[in-house]
């Protein structure tokens, strides 16, 4: 039964990585049973590819990839995210006071940040920018992963993280002073 | 260190940040679905008094596996023309149709990125404007019943069309070279992917392309997956 032994296989492979699955997508979806549904869409589309896929590969950077990709086609069907991502104009252009946006190396540790707060700040990076973010710091992936992931040059991973990490600072900054 | 790291910020995300594990059910659900989605393209229905078939099927089966297994084996080259003549068909389409490139830009780093979100592999996209085979953009096209990634090449007047995706063991391997309709076309694959390549170009400056890409893809293929 190639069948049974398949998906025995595809089992074994890809549902170790299944809560890096969820909090990837609950992370950019932001709604507990839209991430359900979509992670759970993911894996039959997982299945389906599952031929492609090398057994020596580290199925989670592959797994991962189809659910970003099926998270931002969910986002995208809802009007949730432009369709065309474009770096300079969508980063930099966004919000031009990002990099002298943080007074001063201060020390973030030192005030007592919230775990809400702390969640509340990351949410407010767009989902392209929060992905990158999840996928390193809670994924604790590397950059070739991460490129992998989101299908896009290590290089502009690195540059993406940076920008993510200004905007969160920025973001915490700002929920700092409302306290 | 690495100094694109921030390890103040990153040890508040570690600590603070929510880790949201999978809901309890979502794990049954998930494998649930794919025994569903398993059943009726792998195994027939079973009737009530199945196991009084079960012999016969079993007998039969390896008769269906004897003769498929033959019939594969007379199928593989007309499979792989078949396939053949796919791609040559959507190289013409795509010079017909003015529908050439989905994404028209040289840089490839316009290109490569662009696929993302659009197929759930990334293909290599080379520069190759040094060797004289510039980039003219990419496209998404289906070929042989599957998705796959088109790069577009040009070599003087000549437009390249290259098919990329996923290697798939039930596809057929593709032809070193052969011609089709007054097309070249030349395929290869590697561990990760299956290329072809198809154009008006001649054979031996379509091989040069494809030695130069070929040779492109192995040297800016990122290095094997999780291994750091």
């Amino acid at each position: 039964m190639s069948g049974t032994d398949r998906t025995r296989r595809f089992e074994a492979a890809v549902l170790p990585h299944l809560d890096a699955a969820y909090n990837l997508a609950r992370w950019l979806l932001r709604d507990e049973q839209s991430a359900q549904d979509v992670v759970q869409e993911a894996y039959l589309r997982a299945f389906r590819f599952f031929d492609g896929f090398r057994g020596d590969q580290d199925a989670r950077p592959w797994l991962l990839s189809i659910v970003r990709n099926s998270c931002f086609t969910w986002l995208r069907e809802r009007g949730r995210e432009p369709v065309e991502f474009d770096e300079e104009r969508d980063s930099e252009q966004r919000d031009p006071a990002l990099y002298e946006a943080t007074d001063g190396p201060e020390r973030l540790l030192e005030r007592k940040l919230e775990r809400a707060q702390v969640n509340a700040a990351v949410a407010t990076l767009t989902p392209l920018f929060r992905e990158v973010l999840i996928l390193r710091e809670l994924e604790a992936m590397s950059y070739d992963e991460i490129a992998q992931v989101v299908g896009i040059p290590v290089g502009t991973v690195m540059s993406r993280l940076s920008r993510a990490r200004s905007m969160l600072r920025t973001a915490l900054a700002a929920a700092d002073k409302e306290d | 260190m690495d100094p694109h790291e921030d390890t103040e910020l990153s040890a508040i995300v570690k600590m603070q940040a929510e880790r949201h594990a999978a809901p309890a059910g979502l794990r049954d659900r998930i494998v649930t679905s794919i025994r569903q989605a398993e059943t009726p393209s792998r195994q027939e229905p079973k009737p009530q008094g199945w196991r009084q078939w079960l012999n016969l099927g079993a007998a039969f089966a390896m008769g269906v596996l004897a003769s498929v297994t033959v019939v594969h084996f007379l199928n593989a080259a007309s499979a792989q023309e078949r396939l053949a003549q796919d791609v040559v068909s959507s190289h013409v389409r795509s010079l017909m149709a003015a529908h050439l490139a989905d994404v028209a830009s040289s840089d490839r780093h316009t290109v490569k990125p662009w696929f993302s979100g659009k197929l759930d592999f990334s293909p290599p996209v080379a520069d190759l404007a040094q060797a004289g085979f510039p980039l003219v953009g990419g496209r998404l096209d289906y070929v042989g019943g599957r998705p796959a990634a088109a790069l577009v090449y040009q070599h003087r007047q000549h437009i390249i069309n290259v098919f990329v995706w996923p290697h798939d063991t039930r596809a057929p391997t593709p032809p070193a070279a052969l011609e089709a309709q007054g097309f070249n076309v030349i395929g290869w694959e590697d561990k990760k992917m299956q290329f072809w390549l198809v154009s008006d170009l001649n054979a031996s400056d379509l091989q040069a392309f494809a030695d130069q890409l070929r040779g492109a893809a192995i040297a800016g293929s990122p290095p094997a997956p999780g291994k750091r």
